[in-house]
């Protein structure tokens, strides 16, 4: 390598490959993403989103980031976050329910079982009922469990949601190379 | 089952709310738990809150507001007594009634659980059954006692010798070898007068004997410094710290010397009441130390004018915890006594400031009142004339584990641990745990280091694992101690311990990953650096020592991932698939991933 090529220069500004995905979550991090506003418009100047609920593309390509919202809830919340992790240099637990499981995971104390017969077969007002089993259908875990739980995250960005003020300043810190801190009174949970 | 006389019960404890621990014992006895309607009356004829009741009925282990069997047996659960074979022991008797652990027969008969050490660690494996002892359990033990739980043969008609405790004492020194007459500390310490034992207190070195070593004479110069209308002083027999049984044997066979030194902290500082906080693991205590006690009133050496001495009248009553090892923090086991949830105060102020009733209180440890006894007779100079510069006199070692001679030694401060271990007959020890799961691992390169405070200090626990030990192992069962005693009060620790125990747990069964033990020992960081007490401040300490000292023990087991589920996802599918009847591919997931 030549003394000139190793030379610190500005870095080569080229947009980087996001992928965002919304699991076991309410899409409230995603509203709050877009909560940014006119920022926006500058967020795009940096990024280029890949697989994403925003650009409905399904199948995720290689990416710098990946930024998940949601916990895990079925089999196929496992296939998306395990393609996410293939494909994304950086992972981010996005959300309370990313980081631990959050609303959906109060049906852990219930079994699946009594719930599906109960939504499907007992139920008040259910009638000739069955519990639906397509193998189009994904099967719900026993429990919702947090990300970290099945694929290493990088990044952890509380709140519920994260407010948008929090997300634009983890994500200018991790786009400019910083280590992201979510400091004092960004972290809300409403 | 019996039936409970609440009202005459309460009036027996004078309508006091402080009483109630007491008062839940006495429940808990006569119903075997604390029905929820119960609760209610409690709450409503002692004048507090129906969840100030349930909170304390749900912070004790020895206290359930669900059914438990007429036959509540608990098996001690400390590392040594799993040495000893507990397990296998405790499933032979789940196996005999069909029990899952913790689960109640549907008879009501029996229902068996694990608790936390019992202390009896030199004749293990240990359990309970109600109020009871029952140590060197073998296979023929535990069917005898399957036996009598069957044909429901009360408690009180067992065979005695089931409940024999036994003695080991190895070595005696100052203590141990002592000889006092009943007063006799007392009326060293009315010659010489309060100001003055307290500064022979001082100038003798004794530092407190339940680990944390603060100068004994400063904590009684403190607490007679602050003004009150009354002070107190409390014994704390809550020795909850695994793998330690010196006061156990300290109130068995030396408890005159005890109450002596409580007699005389109480002389020294002006307290009119005195209390022992005896842990619950201790049953076979308490009717001896009651009966010492009435002998000391009819002596003249507990009521008024206490020996002899115009104006001192001074009292002690006995409180029994009930099954929580972080009753043994001194603001805790206030809290305790005041018949609360045992959450430790904010420090300062200090007890001996506001303690009992948020008045002065000395709080010492059972052996530390032992050894300021002998203070106050024998003098400063034949204490500072043993041990180490800073670590004035003799400690007691509850040594256990592998070793040919368990029981206690005494030893003067500054006695190698390899010369514990020789004495007590240890053969190729690999590990020591000094001090309990909250005090200091040692490998075999460090068995040169001395017991004081300079060096490695000890609250008395002294537990040695030989070769064929599996130190994860070891570790796991100290991390599950921890989440199960954690008190819930602060985050770092409640989240920390549980945290750290799944943790453990993995890596010990084999499915964990090298995550795991990068986060183990940034959880242990996060506890010490953010816990509200000791107890979630010294939690991670055994774990970030056993990496250091053993990190190929934790190697070895990780699977070779980086990171691993950790949990099993296809089983996690199993309950769905049993609903939907579905078996094809997609109902299933694979553990590798795509």
């Amino acid at each position: 390598m030549s003394e000139r090529a190793r030379e610190p220069a500005t870095v080569p500004r080229r947009k980087l490959r996001v992928a965002t995905a919304s699991l076991a979550g309410c899409f409230g991090c995603h509203m709050s993403l877009l909560d940014i506003d006119e920022r926006l418009v500058d967020l795009l100047e940096l990024i280029e989103l890949d697989a994403s609920p925003l650009t409905d593309k399904k199948r995720c390509g290689p990416c710098d980031l990946g930024l998940i919202e949601g916990g895990l809830c079925n089999a196929e919340n496992v296939h998306t976050l395990r393609a996410m992790r293939a494909n994304c240099k950086i992972l981010v637990a996005v959300g309370a329910c990313a980081l631990n499981g959050g609303l959906p995971a109060q049906r852990n104390h219930i079994d699946v079982r009594d719930c599906l017969q109960t939504a499907y077969l007992s139920g008040p007002g259910v009638e000739r009922g069955f519990i639906p089993n397509d193998p189009e259908l994904p099967l719900p875990l026993a429990q919702v469990h947090p990300l970290h739980d099945v694929v290493k995250i990088d990044y952890f960005l509380a709140g519920c949601p994260p407010s948008a003020e929090a997300i634009w300043q983890f994500l200018t810190d991790l786009i400019a190379g910083r280590t992201p801190v979510t400091t004092h009174g960004l972290i809300r949970y409403d | 089952m019996t039936t409970l006389d609440l009202a005459a019960m309460l009036q027996r404890h004078g309508g006091d709310a402080t009483r109630l621990v007491q008062i839940l014992h006495e429940v808990t006895a006569a119903l075997g738990y604390v029905p929820p309607a119960t609760i209610t009356e409690l709450a409503a004829r002692l004048g507090v809150s129906r969840a100030h009741v349930e909170g304390v009925v749900g912070f004790y282990s020895f206290f359930s507001a669900e059914p438990q069997g007429r036959f509540r047996v608990r098996f001690s659960d400390n590392i040594t007594d799993q040495m000893a074979g507990s397990h296998a022991l405790c499933q032979r008797m789940l196996d005999a009634f069909r029990l899952e652990l913790g689960e109640v027969s549907r008879d009501g008969l029996v229902s068996i659980a694990r608790t936390s050490c019992t202390g009896l660690c030199d004749q293990g494996p240990a359990l309970l059954v109600n109020d009871r002892a029952i140590a060197r359990l073998t296979p023929q033990r535990i069917g005898a006692i399957c036996s009598l739980i069957r044909g429901e043969v009360p408690l009180a008609q067992w065979p005695e010798n089931l409940f024999a405790i036994h003695s080991h004492v190895e070595r005696r020194d100052r203590i141990l070898a002592a000889v006092m007459q009943p007063g006799e500390g007392l009326a060293a310490a009315v010659a010489r007068g309060a100001a003055a034992t307290i500064a022979e207190l001082e100038r003798s070195g004794l530092r407190g004997r339940g680990g944390a070593g603060y100068p004994t004479g400063a904590k009684w110069a403190a607490c007679a410094a602050t003004p009150g209308p009354e002070r107190y002083v409390v014994c704390n027999a809550d020795e909850g710290e695994p793998g330690t049984f010196k006061d156990r044997e300290l109130l068995a066979h030396h408890a005159e010397l005890v109450i002596e030194g409580m007699t005389v902290a109480a002389f020294a500082v002006g307290a009119q009441r005195g209390l022992i906080y005896l842990r619950a693991e201790y049953p076979f205590l308490v009717a001896p130390l009651l009966e010492l006690l009435e002998r000391r009133r009819a002596a003249g050496l507990l009521g008024r004018a206490v020996g002899g001495v115009a104006g001192f009248a001074f009292d002690i009553e006995l409180h029994v915890g009930a099954g929580a090892y972080v009753c043994g923090e001194e603001s805790a086991l206030i809290e305790s006594l005041e018949g609360k949830r045992g959450i430790p105060r904010n420090r300062p102020p200090y007890p001996v400031t506001h303690g009992y009733r948020q008045r002065p209180t000395v709080v010492n440890n059972v052996e530390t009142l032992a050894a300021a006894a002998l203070v106050a007779r024998d003098g400063a100079d034949a204490v500072r004339g043993q041990g180490t510069p800073k670590s004035a006199g003799t400690k007691l070692l509850s040594v256990a584990g592998d070793v040919a001679r368990p029981g206690i030694y005494e030893y003067p401060f500054g006695v190698t641990v390899r010369q514990v271990l020789d004495d007590a007959g240890a053969v190729g020890s690999q590990a020591v745990q000094v001090g309990g799961p909250s005090g200091t691992l040692l490998a075999a390169r460090e068995f040169g280091r001395r017991i004081a405070f300079e060096d490695v200090p000890s609250a008395g626990a002294f537990m040695v694992f030989d070769q064929g030990r599996d130190m994860v192992a070891v570790v796991e069962n100290f991390a599950r101690f921890f989440a199960h005693e954690s008190c819930g009060f602060c985050t770092p620790c409640r989240v920390g311990t549980t945290l750290a125990a799944q943790m453990m747990t993995r890596i010990a069964t084999g499915v964990g990953s090298r995550r795991d033990v990068k986060d183990l020992a940034r959880v242990a960081g996060v506890m010490k650096a953010a816990s509200h007490c000791g107890l979630g401040a010294t939690a991670g300490a055994p774990v970030v020592a056993a990496l250091e000292k053993f990190r190929p023990a934790f190697d070895q087991r990780l699977r070779s991932l980086d990171v691993v589920p950790t949990f099993d996802l296809d089983l996690a599918l199993a309950p769905a698939r049993e609903a939907t009847a579905r078996d094809d591919l997609a109902a299933h997931l694979d553990e590798e991933g795509p």
